[in-house]
């Protein structure tokens, strides 16, 4: 919902970065996103393309989003389960007392350039 | 030809904002001043809820409003006349949340030296402003009976991160579907230390309990 927002702090991160490694171009950022991150790859990818044509350094770079899969434990019977699947409520045992592992990530993993 | 350089950076997106929002809140802590973030959906009552809160505060504290909006400055206007205390809009610029560095910004204009109570009323949203801490003391969402009790379970983050909730509309209950411990019980799921507080902002029935609480919290802050 607020994918124009983080581009734009992407974009900051990763320009600071740059100017640390003297890169005149960059070509491609990568990033890792879970899949109940609540940002959705499709609508960053079209605000990426709008914002990174208007930066110096990042002018037609690429984004690649390697997706993470949401994953609960559940503390009660000891077991992982799909998060997005089953929600809060282990389907192994139909306990209420779980916890995500992993799926809500948001991380910058490297960037490509010269 | 150059050659391309590869570098790992491995680095939250939300990192350089967290780093931000830890800062401020400390220099705030520092100079003694309490900052609530106070954020629901749109028509949820933030800003009736805010005057009721006000008019029973604004004589023992130096209260300030941040009123944060993509456009338009009904609500520092409505505040700044019916409550008498400083409010200041800020505008987004069409964007759905405010970040530490906007909240920082905003905070050099409405803290002169003597505000020690600042509120931040954040863009009626249930998402967005979750995922970006601006670095308030507190934050505080109100969930009005209209909207349903079952939001815990479709808006996970944002109970998950509020010190307080504010349960809006009381009186409007029979009217509705919607189980006040039912929604208790959906909030507790979601954030077992969540204070749970029902009112109704407009008879003022609850808000002396919201007053107790804050009270509470702006004492410890000044600890």
């Amino acid at each position: 919902m607020h994918e124009l927002g983080v581009v734009f702090h992407i974009i900051d991160d990763v320009t600071e970065v740059g100017h640390e490694n003297n890169l005149t171009n960059i070509q491609s950022v990568t990033l890792q996103l879970g899949t109940v991150s609540t940002v959705i790859p499709d609508y960053l990818k079209d605000c990426w393309k709008w914002a990174v044509d208007r930066t110096e350094l990042l002018k037609g770079a690429d984004l690649i989003i390697e997706p993470i899969e949401a994953i609960t434990y559940c503390e009660d019977c000891k077991s992982t389960y799909d998060t997005i699947e089953h929600g809060k409520i282990c389907p192994n045992c139909g306990s209420k007392n779980t916890f995500l592992l992993q799926g809500t990530e948001f991380m910058i993993k490297e960037i490509a350039g010269s | 030809m150059d050659t391309v350089k590869v570098i790992e950076i491995k680095k939250s997106v939300y990192e350089s904002n967290d780093r931000e929002a830890d800062k401020l809140r400390a220099e705030l802590k520092d100079k003694g001043i309490f900052l609530l973030n106070l954020m629901s959906s749109p028509g949820s009552g933030k800003t009736t809820t805010l005057k009721a809160t006000i008019n029973r505060m604004k004589y023992t504290h130096n209260i300030g409003v941040m009123e944060a909006d993509i456009d338009s400055d009904v609500d520092a206007i409505a505040i700044a006349q019916d409550t008498g205390v400083k409010s200041i809009q800020l505008h987004t610029g069409g964007m759905c949340h405010l970040d530490a560095g906007m909240t920082r910004q905003g905070l050099d204009e409405l803290i002169d030296g003597k505000v020690d109570f600042a509120i931040l009323e954040n863009v009626g949203n249930l998402v967005c402003p979750a995922e970006f801490d601006t670095g308030a003391t507190k934050n505080a969402m109100i969930l009005s009976v209209p909207e349903g009790d079952d939001k815990p379970l479709k808006y996970p983050l944002m109970f998950s991160i509020c010190d307080v909730v504010l349960i809006n509309k009381i009186d409007v209950m029979p009217y509705f579907d919607f189980d006040l411990e039912k929604c208790k019980e959906n909030i507790k799921l979601r954030n077992p230390k969540a204070q749970v507080i029902p009112i109704c902002a407009k008879s003022g029935e609850g808000v002396d309990e919201f007053v107790k609480w804050l009270e509470e919290e702006i004492r410890k802050n000044k600890e």
